[in-house]
């Protein structure tokens, strides 16, 4: 990787209001490591398509700081003991290692909900995948820009 | 077992039976990516993370997580979970290296 996260730590505090302000260079989202990203879904979900709705995974539209994203997930699910949300994974699509996460809920969760902070290389997709206690999945994806370009790296 | 990890959890002292309360819990620790080369030597820094994390709730598990290297550096963890009586929370953080750092938590129903 030629992109240093120290680089994105000096400059992004002072920058990135000045970059956010400018015209924003939109870099390409193609996912750099696709093949990477479809193996792990097909590992999680077994092959099965996961279906549209149910999760909803937050994000910044704008990251300044590329080494610490707050992202959140949330399921709806009325989580009973027959009727939960039993895990959701986190993919970044255009970082080194795609797979972030993998969090696991149980009846007794309550509510599935959960946040955490991530890093993310470059401008790139997100995407969260839920698995359901009755085996079907479901998948949200959400781009988020990291203004990491903005100190002429 | 580093001696800079320290785990900070926070829970509700108190709820009414039923209720869904949300816990934060956030560990010091680099997450050291196993990506990264050290500027003198130009030798890779080995990966050093917490690739698990779990809590128990009168030791049944509520909640866990495996993590990835590219979950930040001292990793925050938010989530929820219904209590219906009195108890002890028990987090555990794992590291890479096989220790495990602990934290215990009660909370009052009434």
């Amino acid at each position: 990787m030629t992109i240093s996260r120290r680089k994105v730590l000096g400059h992004g505090a002072g920058l990135g209001a000045v970059v956010v302000a400018g015209p924003l260079v939109v870099s390409s989202v193609a996912p750099a490591y696709a093949g990477a990203v479809e193996d792990i879904i097909a590992e999680f979900t077994g092959g099965t398509e996961p279906g549209s709705g149910k999760v909803t995974l937050g994000a910044p539209e704008i990251a300044e700081n590329g080494n610490t994203v707050p992202i959140k997930v949330s399921v709806e699910s009325a989580m009973s003991a027959d009727d939960y949300a039993a895990e959701v994974l986190i993919i970044a699509t255009g970082n080194p290692q795609p797979k972030v996460a993998i969090l696991g809920f149980s009846p007794m969760s309550g509510s599935a909900d959960a946040s955490t902070r991530i890093r993310l290389a470059k401008t790139q997709d997100l995407i969260a995948i839920a698995k359901m206690s009755d085996g079907s999945f479901y998948r949200d994806t959400k781009t988020v820009k990291v203004t990491i370009g903005g100190c002429g790296g | 077992m580093s001696k800079d990890v320290k785990p900070r959890v926070k829970v509700p002292k108190k709820a009414a039976a039923g209720d869904v309360i949300t816990i934060k819990t956030l560990i010091s620790h680099k997450m050291e990516t196993g990506l990264r080369k050290d500027k003198k030597t130009g030798d890779m820094i080995p990966r050093k993370i917490i690739n698990a994390f779990k809590a128990e709730f009168n030791g049944e598990t509520v909640f866990s997580a495996k993590l990835e290297p590219s979950i930040s550096a001292n990793p925050y963890i938010q989530f929820t979970t219904k209590v219906m009586e009195s108890g002890d929370f028990n987090f555990t953080w794992t590291d890479d290296d096989g220790s495990e750092y602990k934290a215990t938590k009660s909370i009052s129903i009434g």
